[in-house]
């Protein structure tokens, strides 16, 4: 039998809910409108490069990163630049949006649209970090750091081992599922291209042991190729998590309050090495996405190749529409997402999936008190207690005393949530603490 | 069997003894001086603990205002006391008393459920400050009332309370100390402490929507839609971000009536004596 890695501390067992595991990605229809945001990013918001009625092709920049840590957007359709303003977001607060009027879909001349593999990397670690810089690559998984940061490695430090991140350990999403299956050597491609930006040849894709067939065909690859291995997780949220990640992959606890880079590794979401590959190798910037639209009150559940700025709703429409029963919408995963306001709200590069939810399993239950039965601390894979912060926070605590409580650390993974048996919704208070921490 | 609870009796009692001299000599030796001005300001103050003098509390509040000059003293003023208590004080310190134009809370919004109806459901904690950083809110603006009620919660004097048909929350003016503690608990800053006006009266924006005049009033219908009419009207109030906003030097009592019926939306509010 295979040594299935994991980490020791907290987390829990979800039901998959994975049934777009077997849907092919397929192409989203292109809206008439796509509404792309200049910060969809951590950091600074871009420049905005184009003004109103300007011509756009797909690919051309349409906001140029703004300081180190921004990064660069791109359209992602064909036709007219007809607004720039302040639009209302998924979750109803305004952000700086461009609205292109679609025609046509040319796309930029340097993109290579052909569907071969390319293999052959003569570029040296600069201009490929230059490459993934002007590509406007982020973190896709859904923190949206970006990337060329995280492939720059400072000074005095150096990588052991690139991690691509293929857990997918949320429910219901497939997108990075689908991706590996689909799209296998182009992931295997995009890690060797990081490996030689990294200056290494030691890449680990980590899969989850609920995806049987990406784990099959990504190792039987994998042997073809020199530096890129496949090692198999154990089925535990949130295995996804980058510091649970490194301490299954390599052993090594991370540090509080350091960086994966400070002990040699890097992680990398599998959306977001794929994205590599094509930017550096076909020349294409990140203008699509593979979005997961599923749920129990989703008539169709499908995988697609989503252009960014498409709005929600249009997605809901193609996979047939919403009625009734369905409760609530959700953007990413049911554990770390958040609830829709508005729908004409676009995809971003950070959305992994939309979900139309019931009435029910997933719906907040009336809290009551806390019984003091200390199954958060226990879920909690960040080693704390949750059930302490919370009470920081109800009672007005100093933020001296939520420091003391690591409150900081949090990954916002909401096990804690998920275990109380009180039905306190232990997460929001924690993320108040956090925000508090960070205030001061 | 009698000597030993004798001997207990003496042995304790000797302790108690010893212990109750070393404290008496420890706490003559080691007192604390204060000064007596301190000690009767305090007795003045309403003993309210709020914080609204911009003091840690009433104790710190009378070691101030013991320690202050004429002119420094002139900044210290109890909200809570008010003009009374101020006097009070004045007299033992014999200085003159300072006079504030009596002030009171307003809110700035009045998103209710009939003039900003509920979009969407919210359905987590019942807390301002959780759901302001969820989303926008159930009526979709997002500068508006989140109908939670953290300012009830925050208020010692219960001059706020929850009207339920209406979803707001509501300021007895009478009870009112403008304390302050509903502007810092708001995480939208939708309170603000006024002043009135010397015949009583008031006139203010109620409404902080920055959004351009049609999509704020798309989700309500009493929004400020920055039509800058009150600016005609006078030069003083200032349109930002198609937000007006009405400062309190502005006289009430002259223009308050004239603003409130030339606000095409009724986000002006005038009340000729805000006690009514």
């Amino acid at each position: 039998m295979i040594k299935k890695f994991t980490f020791p501390m907290g987390g829990i067992h979800l039901a998959k809910h994975k049934v777009t595991t077997d849907c092919p990605i397929s192409n989203a229809d292109i809206p008439e409108f796509v509404t792309i945001p200049v910060k969809q990013h951590i950091g600074s918001p871009a420049k905005i490069m184009v003004s109103k009625g300007d011509k756009v092709k797909v690919g051309t920049l349409l906001a140029d990163a703004d300081g180190i840590v921004s990064s660069d957007v791109h359209s992602s359709v064909s036709g007219e630049v007809v607004k720039i303003e302040d639009l209302p977001g998924a979750s109803g607060y305004e952000e700086k949006m461009i609205t292109v009027k679609v025609e046509g879909d040319s796309w930029e001349e340097d993109i290579d649209r052909s569907e071969d593999v390319e293999k052959e990397i003569n570029l040296t670690s600069e201009e490929i970090i230059a490459k993934i810089r002007s590509a406007g690559i982020v973190g896709m998984g859904g923190a949206g750091y970006p990337t060329p940061i995280k492939t720059t490695i400072p000074e005095n430090k150096k990588a052991n081992i690139l991690i691509v991140n293929g857990i997918e350990c949320e429910p219901f999403l497939t997108a990075d599922d689908r991706i590996m299956v689909e799209k296998a050597e182009q992931v295997i491609m995009g890690a060797r291209v990081l490996n030689r930006a990294l200056g290494i040849q030691n890449a680990v894709i980590a899969i989850d042991e609920n995806k049987p067939r990406a784990i099959e065909i990504l190792t039987a690859l994998s042997k073809l190729y020199v530096g890129v291995n496949v090692k198999v997780c154990k089925t535990k949220y949130p295995q996804g998590g980058e510091k649970q990640l490194i301490r299954a992959i390599t052993g090594q606890e991370l540090p509080l309050g350091k960086l994966p880079i400070d002990i040699g590794c890097i992680v990398q979401n599998v959306g977001t090495v794929f994205a590599v590959y094509e930017a550096v190798l076909k020349n294409k910037p990140l203008f699509e996405r593979v979005v997961t639209v599923s749920g129990d009150g989703c008539k169709h559940p499908c995988n697609y190749l989503v252009r960014i700025g498409t709005p929600i709703s249009s997605l809901i429409e193609q996979s047939g529409g919403l009625d009734e029963n369905v409760h609530k919408i959700v953007m990413g995963g049911p554990m770390m997402g958040n609830a829709v306001v508005n729908l004409s709200a676009p995809v971003t590069k950070t959305t992994s999936g939309i979900l139309l939810l019931q009435d029910g399993e997933f719906t907040k239950k009336e809290a009551s008190s806390c019984i003091r039965c200390g199954k958060c601390a226990q879920a909690c894979p960040a080693g704390l207690r949750p059930f302490a912060i919370k009470q920081a926070v109800s009672f007005n605590d100093t933020v001296e005393h939520m420091r003391k409580l690591h409150a900081g650390d949090c990954i916002e993974c909401g096990c804690c949530a998920y275990v109380c048996p009180a039905n306190i919704p232990l997460l929001d208070y924690c993320k108040i603490a956090k925000q508090e921490i960070r205030k001061k | 069997m009698d000597d030993s609870i004798l001997s207990n009796v003496y042995i304790l009692g000797g302790i108690a003894f010893v212990a109750a001299t070393v404290l008496y000599l420890v706490s003559k030796k080691f007192a604390v001086r204060t000064d007596e001005m301190v000690i009767k300001i305090a007795e003045a103050l309403p003993q309210a603990n709020c914080g609204a003098c911009g003091k840690a509390g009433c104790a710190d509040f009378a070691t101030a205002c013991a320690r202050s000059d004429e002119s420094s003293f002139a900044n210290l003023y109890c909200p809570v006391g008010g003009a009374a208590v101020m006097q009070k004080i004045a007299s033992l310190k014999g200085y003159a008393a300072t006079d504030r134009a009596p002030s009171v809370a307003v809110l700035r919004c009045q998103g209710n459920c009939k003039n900003a109806p509920v979009k969407v459901e919210y359905d987590a904690v019942s807390s301002c400050r959780i759901a302001n950083r969820i989303s926008s809110g159930q009526s979709g603006c997002p500068d508006g009332c989140l109908h939670l009620g953290d300012c009830v919660k925050a208020c010692k004097f219960g001059a706020l309370t929850f009207n339920k048909e209406t979803g707001m929350p509501e300021v007895d003016t009478r009870k009112c100390v403008s304390c302050g503690a509903c502007v810092k608990v708001c995480p939208r800053g939708l309170f603000e402490i006024r002043k009135q006006s010397q015949a009583g009266g008031m006139v203010y924006v109620a409404c902080r929507n920055k959004q351009k005049g049609a999509v704020a009033r798309k989700n309500c219908s009493k929004a400020c839609i920055g039509c800058m009419k009150c600016s005609k009207i006078n030069e003083v109030i200032k349109v930002e971000n198609s937000l007006s906003y009405i400062p309190p030097e502005l006289d009430a009592d002259t223009f308050g009536k004239e603003l409130a019926e030339n606000c095409p939306t009724g986000a002006i509010i005038y009340k000729e004596r805000i006690h009514d």
